[in-house]
């Protein structure tokens, strides 16, 4: 009962349909139920709202067509014309995020970008991924990428484990930027929901207040984190592209 | 914290893997190529509008240049029509005013000489009927008939005198 209430109870895995592969447990969980209806929305919504293909697009049109162009510009800007066929990918890292984060939102629901597993395997996909673009494009020139140039040997002694690290950090910082705000900001909520519980019919006024302006705090978040992860994944891929230094 | 719970990660994991490949497939295959084709179509129809436009335009400039030379070529023709009709009629005018100046002073020369004639005319019976009269006169006056040579000497003397 006691786990119930605890703030964290909300990213509990839970297995609706247990399942098992060849010892592999691949159980239908709520993550995976939240992941499913996602996707499904995702689609609903880029396929619905584009149903009338309107020459002067709509209200649902507009956010599907925002969307696209959003992401299309994202690219344009942060990789170049070389980063369009690397759109689809992003797009859809985008889109999965963001719609993770939004339905995590409504009350009751299981917030799948909460989870350091999920956002670490996105970023681990995207780390990897990034990281053979830039060997198969450049080949050993890849390598180049750890050495600034301008710089006295000396300093390179320093300086290139630097790089190494900085660049092999990025799957973590990239996996528990999007985790962290997520499980801070349900936490946050989920506590402060308690307090209004426990405060009372007097009190419970001022933590439900509070509740409100961070829901809609939590809003932008989801919104502000999805946006970082898309355009993080941009500039690696910029990177590996461009060895830029 | 529940996220840590090693067990729970290989079925996050392979429905990540499933979901996340059934959506990128969704994406470059459905959604994508849909928003594309629409946005490429607006962007197609806007060029060819513009095209369009610009095309309208050109023509309204060139209907407006063609109607201004007309009109200045309209103008100029007019004006020569004028200025050729004001001369035209200038010179008739001029001419029957000759015409007319040569009439009347041919009809006031004929008209000074029979008054000319007139007064002459006029004069001479003057004479005679003085003559006639001076004689009467006489012939009442001293009862004897005066020669007719004698009275118009006479008369012709006194009007030379009167004169």
């Amino acid at each position: 009962m006691a786990s119930e209430h605890s703030p964290l109870a909300q990213f509990e895995i839970k297995r609706l349909v247990p399942m098992d592969v060849g010892g592999l447990d691949v159980s239908f969980t709520n993550a995976s139920l939240f992941m499913v209806i996602a996707i499904a929305a995702i689609t609903l919504f880029l396929t619905w709202s584009m149903r009338g293909r309107a020459m002067v697009p709509g209200r649902m049109q507009s956010m599907a067509e925002i969307s696209y162009e959003f992401i299309a510009n994202m690219i344009k800007d942060n990789v170049g014309s070389d980063g369009r066929k690397y759109f689809p990918f992003i797009f859809t890292l985008f889109m999965f995020v963001l719609f993770c984060n939004l339905l995590g939102m409504i009350p009751y629901t299981f917030t799948v970008t909460s989870q350091i597993i999920v956002t670490f395997a996105l970023a681990a996909l995207v780390f990897v991924g990034v990281t053979i673009i830039g060997i198969v494009r450049h080949g050993f020139k890849f390598l180049t990428f750890f050495v600034p140039s301008g710089v006295p040997v000396v300093l390179l002694i320093i300086l290139v484990p630097i790089e190494v690290i900085s660049y092999f950090v990025r799957p973590i910082s990239l996996s528990v930027r999007l985790f962290a705000n997520m499980l801070a900001g349900h936490t946050l909520l989920k506590v402060f929901g308690g307090f209004v519980v426990s405060l009372g019919i007097y009190l419970g006024w001022l933590p439900l207040g509070f509740i409100v302006v961070l829901t809609g705090l939590e809003f932008l978040v989801a919104f502000l984190q999805a946006y970082v992860f898309a355009i993080l994944s941009c500039l690696y891929l910029n990177d590996a592209l461009h060895l830029h230094h | 914290m529940p996220q840590l719970n090693i067990a729970d990660f290989p079925p996050q994991l392979v429905w990540l893997a499933i979901s996340f490949v059934i959506l990128y497939f969704l994406m470059a295959k459905l959604a994508i190529p849909g928003i594309s084709d629409v946005l490429e179509s607006r962007q197609n129809r806007i060029s060819s509008d513009l095209e369009e436009a610009r095309r309208l335009s050109e023509d309204a400039d060139k209907a407006k240049a063609d109607y201004e030379r007309a009109l200045a070529e309209a103008r100029a023709k007019a004006h020569g029509i004028v200025s050729e009709l004001k001369a035209s009629m200038a010179k008739e005018q001029d001419a029957s005013k000759a015409e007319l100046d040569a009439k009347l002073a041919k009809k006031a020369q004929a008209a000074e000489a029979s008054i000319r004639d007139a007064k002459e005319t006029a004069l001479s019976h003057v004479r005679e009927i003085a003559a006639d009269t001076a004689k009467s006169a006489v012939a009442k006056l001293v009862a004897f008939d005066v020669s007719d040579k004698d009275v118009e000497a006479a008369v012709a003397s006194s009007m030379k005198g009167d004169a």
